[in-house]
């Protein structure tokens, strides 16, 4: 295995630094929210992680469309690097975002367009590796999971712009909301603690997704041996 | 009173952030063994293509 490279280890400690930084902000610096409480303030680590998974599967998309012209195994781990890393985060979301409904909508979950395209989505990349395992040969693998990804990065925008097109009980956090709806408003120390979280769990995806790259290319190198040794 | 206090949903906000740090925590942890692991395979696979080598380029016994 290489080792480590500087700028890695560097992203791992500024990643330490941003997510310690956001938790105070999000627990500390943030005022208490009026009608809701305490619990509002899982909403900055429910949006942070909402947006690195989205934003991850629309690279996953891309990765795939650059494999698929390419045919360079890099591009596949690319891939999958931001579909593993972006189904955890997103599997946060979608938890945080059923606590924060317990008391703000008195269920744990209901069958609203958002949370029901969200189900949907992390279930997608779920599919995924599941796919993927089910595949031996490795250029079959990687370009039946860029195909997947492709099709299955559409759920993303879809998520994201299913609270703007259809009525919904789901506050919208960004942009404008319609009559029926019901638009977050955030005072300036919210708002700090909003921009610095999408911030600190951007640093944090980028690290995620460069060690797990390093992780994908050890595979293949046991991959490769492996097949050596039994020659 | 026009307005009710603020209620009490700490509870809530606990459970949401330990939930977030476990999870967490939990992923780094097992890209961390997937990565000792394979190191170790990649460590015995190298050393057993040594030995095939070695015994491939040694002269026969007569």
């Amino acid at each position: 295995m290489q080792p480590k490279p500087l700028a890695l280890k560097i992203l791992d400690i500024a990643s330490i630094i941003a997510l310690a930084v956001a938790t105070y902000l999000a627990l500390v610096f943030a005022p208490t929210e009026a009608v809701m409480g305490q619990v509002q303030r899982v909403f900055y680590f429910h949006i942070g992680t909402a947006w690195v998974g989205l934003l991850g599967f629309v690279i996953a998309a891309v990765a795939g469309i650059a494999y698929l012209i390419t045919k360079d195994a890099r591009w596949d781990r690319f891939e999958v690097a931001a579909v593993e890393v972006s189904t955890v985060f997103f599997f946060i979301t979608i938890v945080l975002g059923s606590i924060w409904a317990r008391p703000a909508w008195n269920t744990w979950w209901t069958w609203d367009p958002r949370l029901t395209t969200a189900a949907i989505t992390e279930l997608i990349y779920i599919a995924y590796f599941m796919l993927r395992k089910g595949i031996e040969d490795p250029e079959k693998r990687a370009r039946f999971g860029a195909v997947y990804t492709l099709l299955g990065g559409i759920s993303a925008p879809i998520t994201f712009m299913v609270i703007r097109l259809f009525r919904t009980i789901h506050p919208i956090v960004i942009g404008s909301a319609n009559a029926n709806q019901e638009k977050m408003s955030m005072t300036g120390d919210m708002k700090v603690a909003f921009f610095f979280g999408l911030f600190a769990f951007t640093v944090i995806f980028i690290d995620l997704i460069w060690h797990r790259i390093r992780l994908g290319s050890l595979e293949e190198k046991v991959e490769q041996l492996k097949l050596k040794v039994s020659m | 009173m026009l307005l009710d206090a603020t209620p009490d949903t700490s509870g809530y906000m606990i459970a949401g952030y330990v939930f977030s740090f476990v999870v967490m925590g939990i992923y780094v942890f097992s890209m961390y063994l997937r990565n000792a692991n394979l190191e170790r395979d990649a460590e015995t696979l190298e050393s057993l293509q040594a030995e095939e080598a070695k015994k491939s380029s040694s002269p026969k016994k007569k």
